[in-house]
């Protein structure tokens, strides 16, 4: 169950954010700010030229006494982060890698839209781009619940 | 508009042809086509109904609002009485009466039933002409009864449902003329909202040619016929007033939509009465779009990029949110192109949405690209999307028109999500594969290393070794100058320890961090042992180790004596210089054994002449404040003049045999002065400095004991004195140089033991010093070992 996902663009700024409402928003937004720069640390200390050996998924980038924090890279550096909350231990690896797979595949397809400039927000409240992509993070934030 | 006033009766009347032509119910936009029978009805010439749609501002704007409505009628109304059509004739013409309709237009309506299906009941049922909507009502409900029977049934009764509380003219004939949309074709329902907006109207002008034969074929064709003639009628409007309201600018998109429209048009008079899915492209639209593809794409099955389909479909002017989600809807594979079928799937919805038809949430399944699936599931989707429907009406999307649009919207939804199903697990199984295989690549976890520091214990325990070594070779020398607090049962402690201690450096060789661990808390209790027992005497440790590298004292033990000895023995004759020089290198193993065993033990030196006259040397030893030896240097500085105290005390020269030997001369005594002076340096010199210095101290005490001690008159005073006291006391033992021989080897002797008392203090502050540093080390590596545990995984 997510809590909170967010897609932050190269220059570090964000694309979407959503949180589940319940809790202070501000707080996830803090948290996946934060996380930005275990993410470059990550991403630095992977290598140098060495990009494509560079695993797409960050793996739990900082735990949290409530929450953890997942993040995810892609090779043009737009990176998702993910907060999941602790209480689910039934979450493994290999289902948060499965949501971060299904995160990229929505991204990509709101890239494809000729009509969506990279570096705008995804924006899902006209009946535009980022439809899809909201419908797949709701369900996400959804599944585990 | 102009302001119109109407009476309570003709507001009534109005209101209720309102209705009755409002089949969406939107209260503001009224079909045309029941419009176009009203005014057929009316029996008024074509042009006239022209001019009168003209005069309403229906033309305009497209569509018959309710104020348009009502202009019409009342121009209808100011037609039938005679009036000319003017736009004052609304309000100036007084006492106009109702517009009437013409019962022509029942038969109309009722050719066109039967030509809908084969309600031939309801021609019957349609009596009277509008005036009497609700009797008209009442019919068309009766015919709501027979289209129920038709599929669509789940529309019907969603129609009827909200109309049934109040009986209008509106819910029975929404249903007629929702079949009447039913049967049009999308092409059909756009015609209408085509003819809406205005610059779609010049293409109209090409759909004449097309729809002029339309006029016949209305009283055979239901559907086309009404909109057909409202085509025409648009033509001529077009082609004489609204061709001039055309934008130059539009131009393009204008001939855009004008084959798309046209095709429409034609489309619809070509639509059979079956049923047809409302997003169905027909042949001409779908020509039309081939054709428009061929434009951007000569391939027919090749793509075309998502840059110039942008382009595209920018012209046509709907907002960047409607075009991304058409794109949405139409990209089926998510590939950032177009093929054949969804441009033409794009194209069809942009032409919906620009007749007013909202999008869809899903792609209607008539739109979707032509896969085999798709097309095996279309036809058998339909029946269970019809049926699903009757039961749930409830699940019409929102849309404008809430009769047709919607309903047909949820049919391809149902059917699509089937489809879709199938070709999205498709798409997802794709995905999965395609991306599974990072996750194979994937390396393991790196959150569950953890990272060790590697643990540097070999370096303290090498230190410690060494400092041990050190030790026991410092403290070896110094045994025999200190011999009164060793203790066998320290020596065998210490043995045991450095034994422990070496079994231990041998397991953090082969261990890790636990034996590190294991091996730093050993030397720590080992070393507090050691200074424990360094503390007590220096020395147990020193002779209980191995052998110590007999070099390293040598050196610091012949330096010291080499400068204190060659000094004085420069300064004195040779005769005892080269015994003496010769012997105070071999001098110090001897004593050491000999000096161990106790403080008042006899040194028997044996091939050292200097030891002959010990007697007095280990008297000198006992007497000599062990404690103060090896403490600071301060507390060295204050042992030298106890020293000297007791080098006073004591009677036997030992450093100086040579200068015993040596003639009391000013030289002598400059020589001791020089010693003294060096001692005094030495004694003042820092206590750390290095163990050459120290013992360079010891040296010079001795030195100056056995100077004092040969004068044999032990001035205490100059004892207590410095420099002078001492040389004084050089001055007095002047004269007992003759019998310094022996004292001079015992003076040496004891300047030995006194140099390695030193050594080994110095080698125990040297450990202590060693096991603080080791401590701190250990203290180090500890917060090294929790700082990397709290950083963040950097390594990764």
């Amino acid at each position: 169950m997510a809590v909170c996902v967010a897609v932050i663009a190269k220059e570090n700024y964000p694309l979407y954010i959503r949180s589940t409402p319940t809790e202070n928003e501000l707080k996830f937004h803090y948290m996946v700010h934060t996380s930005l720069d275990v993410v470059d640390e990550k991403i630095s200390a992977m290598g140098k030229a060495l990009v494509d050996q560079r695993e797409l998924y960050l793996g739990l980038l900082y735990p949290t006494e409530d929450y953890k924090v997942y993040g995810y890279v892609t090779n043009s550096k737009v990176k998702f982060v993910m907060v999941v909350d602790s209480s689910n231990t039934a979450l493994r690896d290999n289902e948060i890698r499965s949501m971060f797979r299904k995160l990229h595949n929505s991204y990509t397809d709101v890239m494809c839209n000729p009509f969506y400039n990279p570096g705008d927000r995804i924006q899902s409240r006209f009946v535009s781009l980022g439809r899809a992509f909201d419908n797949m993070v709701t369900s996400m934030m959804i599944q585990v619940c | 508009m102009e302001g119109l006033t109407l009476s309570d009766a003709e507001q009534k009347y109005y209101s209720d042809l309102f209705s009755y032509c409002d089949i969406e119910s939107t209260k503001k936009v009224v079909v045309n086509g029941r419009v176009l029978e009203l005014f057929r009805a009316a029996q008024l010439p074509n042009d006239v109904v022209l001019q009168i749609m003209e005069l309403c501002g229906a033309t305009r704007l497209g569509y018959f609002g309710r104020s348009q409505f009502y202009i019409a009628l009342k121009l209808v109304a100011v037609a039938q009485s005679g009036f000319p059509l003017r736009v004052e004739s609304i309000n100036t013409v007084k006492d106009l009466p109702l517009p009437r309709f013409v019962a022509s237009k029942n038969e109309q309506e009722s050719r066109h039933a039967a030509s809908y299906s084969s309600d031939s009941e309801n021609q019957g049922s349609y009596s009277g002409v509008i005036p009497p909507p609700p009797g008209r009502g009442q019919v068309k409900k009766g015919s709501v009864t027979h289209d129920t029977v038709q599929p669509r049934t789940s529309a019907d009764a969603q129609e009827p449902a909200s109309p049934v509380v109040s009986p209008q003219q509106s819910p029975p004939t929404s249903p007629h003329t929702w079949r009447k949309h039913s049967r049009h074709p999308s092409g059909g329902n756009s015609e209408r909202p085509l003819a809406g907006s205005g610059p779609f109207w010049s293409p109209f002008g090409e759909a004449q040619s097309g729809s002029a034969g339309g006029d016949a074929v209305w009283s055979g064709h239901s559907p086309p016929p009404p909109q057909e003639n409202w085509v025409s009628f648009a033509d001529t409007p077009p082609t004489s007033t609204l061709l001039t309201m055309h934008p130059a600018s539009v131009q393009d998109q204008t001939t855009v939509r004008t084959v798309a429209s046209a095709t429409t048009a034609i489309e619809i008079r070509r639509q059979s009465s079956s049923y047809d899915d409302p997003w169905k492209i027909t042949d001409e639209q779908r020509q039309y779009y081939v054709n428009q593809f061929k434009t951007i794409q000569p391939d027919l099955n090749g793509f075309i990029p998502g840059s110039a389909a942008k382009e595209f479909f920018t012209k046509s002017k709907l907002p960047i949110l409607e075009l991304s989600h058409i794109w949405e809807l139409s990209d089926f594979d998510k590939d950032g192109a177009l093929t054949l079928d969804e441009f033409c799937a794009a194209f069809h919805l942009v032409v919906a949405r620009k007749n007013g038809y909202d999008l869809p949430e899903k792609l209607p399944e008539s739109l979707m690209p032509k896969l085999i699936d798709l097309e095996d599931s279309a036809d058998v989707g339909d029946q269970p999307g019809e049926v699903g429907y009757s039961g749930s009406p409830a699940e019409a999307p929102p849309s404008k028109s809430p009769s047709m649009p919607s309903l047909n919207q949820t049919w391809p939804e149902l059917n699509q999500s089937s489809e879709q199903w199938e070709t999205f697990s498709e798409r997802s199984s794709s995905s999965q594969t395609l991306t599974q295989f990072d996750s194979n690549i994937a390396p393991a976890d790196p959150d569950t290393a953890i990272v060790h520091p590697v643990p540097i214990r070999m370096t303290p325990s090498k230190i410690h070794m060494q400092e041990m070594e050190l030790k026991r070779t410092g403290s070896d020398h110094t045994n025999p100058t200190s011999p009164l607090l060793v203790k066998p049962s320290d020596l065998s402690e210490e043995n045991k320890i450095n034994s422990s201690v070496k079994f231990a450096s041998g397991n953090t060789v082969a261990d890790g961090y636990s034996s590190s661990d294991s091996f730093t808390s050993d030397p720590e209790q080992i070393g507090s042992n050691v200074t424990r027992q360094r503390s007590h005497s220096g020395t147990s440790p020193d002779t209980a180790a191995p052998p110590p590298p007999p070099p390293r004292p040598q050196p610091s033990h012949s330096r010291s004596s080499s400068l204190d000895m060659n000094r004085t023995f420069a300064v004195t004759t040779g005769q005892q210089q080269t015994g003496v020089v010769a012997h105070p290198p071999a001098v110090p193993p001897r004593p050491q054994p000999s000096q161990a065993p106790g403080p008042t033990v006899h040194r028997p030196v044996d091939a050292d002449g200097l030891m002959t006259h010990t007697s007095t040397s280990p008297q000198q030893i006992p007497e000599q404040p062990n404690f103060a030896d090896f403490s600071q240097f301060e507390v060295f500085a204050a042992s030298n003049v106890n020293e000297e105290q007791d080098d006073e005390a004591e009677k036997h020269p030992e450093v100086l045999p040579v200068e015993k030997a040596s003639d009391p001369a000013s030289s002598l005594r400059v020589a001791k002065t020089d010693s003294k002076t060096e001692e005094k340096t030495a004694a003042t010199a820092p206590a750390n400095v290095s163990k050459g210095t120290t013992p360079l101290a010891p040296p010079p005490k001795p030195v100056r004991r056995r100077l004092k001690s040969e004068d044999e008159l032990r001035p205490e005073v100059d004892e207590h004195t410095q420099k002078t006291g001492v040389l004084a006391a050089v001055l007095a033992s002047q004269p007992s140089i003759p019998r310094s021989v022996g004292k001079d080897k015992k003076a040496i002797q004891a300047s030995i033991r006194r140099n390695k008392e030193t050594n080994t203090v110095l080698a125990r502050l040297n450990s202590e010093l060693q096991q603080q540093l080791k401590d701190v080390l250990e203290e180090r590596i500890s917060l090294e070992v929790q700082l990397e545990q709290l950083r963040p995984f950097s390594h990764l």
